[in-house]
Parts: structure tokens; sequence; C-alpha cells
């Protein structure tokens, strides 16, 4: 018997894998007061880092850490906290590392701002680059 | 000329930076903790030999002491683990083990295996007090001052050049709560 799969069956195989990648996302399956709750928890899980696996979101990881900080994630949001407070929470043990969307500070000013700087570099070398050849004609 | 020079100027800086971003990639994967300066935030665990001796964060204050963070699924616990006992023995003060998300059999199995290097433990199973810590993974080891506040935190396995490192900060502990 031949080990090579024919391209169909190469094929099937993949597509038979497909559900499998929902499995992916670790939502437990959390009792949640409301639909806005659960909005709520998904949005907080993914704007958080996992600082195990340290480029997945908490939503994303199954690292058993993960899966203790989804959990006081949701009893926050159960005691009624709001995003801010949970976010704060999780700021005060992990820092600023634990948000995907580091706040705007001294410390970050280079990460938010350089970019715009750096565009702004190159549309006035590009002006004065357009401007020299102009004259030039 | 010379003003052809400029991208590759622009460019070999980009590359120096690049190259020199590669060099402290390591260092930047470890979190630095938020909690370094501040107190250590308030428990109250159980023993691991001893489950119903209960040991709180008021029990611990008075005298600086060492919190090692440990697993027996840790594997780089027992890559330290040398040096945790080297800790028992040569450190002036207390080595608290804080095992973490683990089961007693298998911890109680792990210290018959590779030896009881702390001078007692405390077992956060649950993981709930490791949260307020700010533990991300084992091992970490904190230091802490007579008056219950975290001096200093090591993450990852203590080698040769982070043990010295430590018995240096315990020393100045010492000093400080004498």
């Amino acid at each position: 018997m031949s080990c090579q799969l024919s391209v169909v069956s190469k094929w099937a195989l993949v597509l038979a894998l497909v559900p499998l990648l929902a499995l992916g996302s670790a939502i437990e399956p959390y009792d949640f007061d409301s639909e806005v709750q659960r909005q709520r928890f998904k949005s907080l899980a993914e704007q958080l880092r996992c600082t195990v696996c340290q480029n997945q979101s908490l939503a994303d990881s199954d690292a058993p850490l993960a899966s203790d900080l989804r959990d006081e994630v949701f009893r926050m949001l159960q005691e009624g906290r709001s995003d801010q407070e949970i976010r704060n929470f999780m700021v005060e043990r992990y820092g600023d590392y634990v948000l995907f969307r580091p706040p705007v500070a001294g410390h970050t000013i280079l990460l938010w701002g350089g970019p715009v700087a750096l565009l702004l570099i190159g549309l006035v070398a590009a002006v004065i680059v357009i401007r020299k050849r102009r004259t030039a004609l | 000329m010379i003003r052809m020079l400029i991208p590759l100027g622009v460019f070999l800086a980009l590359v120096a930076l690049l190259v020199a971003s590669l060099q402290t990639g390591d260092e930047r994967k470890v979190v630095q903790s938020p909690l370094v300066g501040k107190p250590v935030p308030q428990f109250s665990l159980p023993g691991l030999h001893d489950p119903d001796t209960i040991t709180s964060r008021a029990d611990l204050l008075g005298e600086p002491f060492i919190l090692n963070v440990w697993g027996s699924w840790c594997w780089a616990c027992r890559v330290e683990h040398p040096f945790v006992e080297r800790l028992g023995r040569e450190a002036p003060i207390d080595l608290i083990g804080f095992n973490w998300k683990d089961e007693r059999e298998d911890a109680l199995e792990w210290i018959g295996r590779f030896g009881d290097a702390w001078d007692r433990h405390v077992v956060d199973f649950k993981g709930k007090v490791a949260i307020d810590l700010g533990v991300y993974g084992a091992p970490e080891t904190f230091l802490v001052d007579h008056e219950g506040i975290i001096r200093h935190k090591h993450v990852g396995p203590i080698d040769a050049t982070v043990f010295a490192d430590l018995m240096q900060r315990i020393m100045e502990l010492e000093a400080q709560a004498q």
C-alpha cells in the first residue's frame, strides 16, 4: 500500500480538521447573567494578555493560569465591577504588560508617537525631494 | 554623492537598532512585577506537610524571608533545586516554599525524591493567592523584608549568578532588619 495520500484525500483531511479550529477559543461555559455580560467577558478576555504564553490573549489560551484569570474576570463581572476596575486589577498584579493596548504615558510615548513621527518625517522628506526635482526641471 | 549615502545611513541605523533589540530579547520576556516595592498581599494558606496549620501574612512579618514558588509539575524547579537547597542552607533567613497549582500527593512525592530544601511550605492549589502575587510561571523567587514589603523578584530558575545576587540582597535585607 502506498503511503502517499491522493490530493483529494489530503484536502478531505484538512477540511475534516476545520471544526477543531472552533475549539481553539477557550471560553468556558460560564453562566452569564445576560448577553451584555457575555460580550463584556469576551471583550476583556481578548484585551488581556496571557502572561505565560505571551502572544496569546486570555481568550485564546489553554494555559492553567489563563483559565484561573478568566475565572477571576468572570467573578469580578458577577460582582458588578466595571471593565476599567477589572483591567486595573490585572495591571496591579502583572503590570501594563497584560494589556495588549498599553496606556499612553511618558514611557510609552515613543511607542504611540513613533509611527506618527516617522510618517511626518517621511512626508517632509518627500515634499523636499519633489520640490527640488521641480525646480531642477 | 554624500546625499546618496543618507538612505544607506538610515538603513544601517535601523539594522543596528534591530540587532541591539535582539540582544535584549530574553530580558523583555520577563514581566517586570509592579509588586516590587509593595506589600505582600494578604493571604492565609494551609501547609504542605501539615494541612491544618494555616500560615497568614501576619505570621511571616518581623523577619525578612524568601518566598519560592514551585510545583511538582514544574520542570525548571528541578533545575534550580540544587540552588534552592543552597539557599536553605546558606541564607540566614527563612525560605518558604509556595507550592502552586499542585496536588498534595505529587508535591510530597517530589520532595521525597529531590529533598525538602525549604523551612516550611504554604500551598495554593487553586492559584488564587498566586494571582495576587502576580505569579505567572514557576519557579519564581520573592525577597520580602521584615516589614512585609516585596523587595525583589526573580522569575525563572536560580542559577549560580542569580544565587550570588540573591545572597547579596539577602545580606542587605538582614542588615536593614537589625
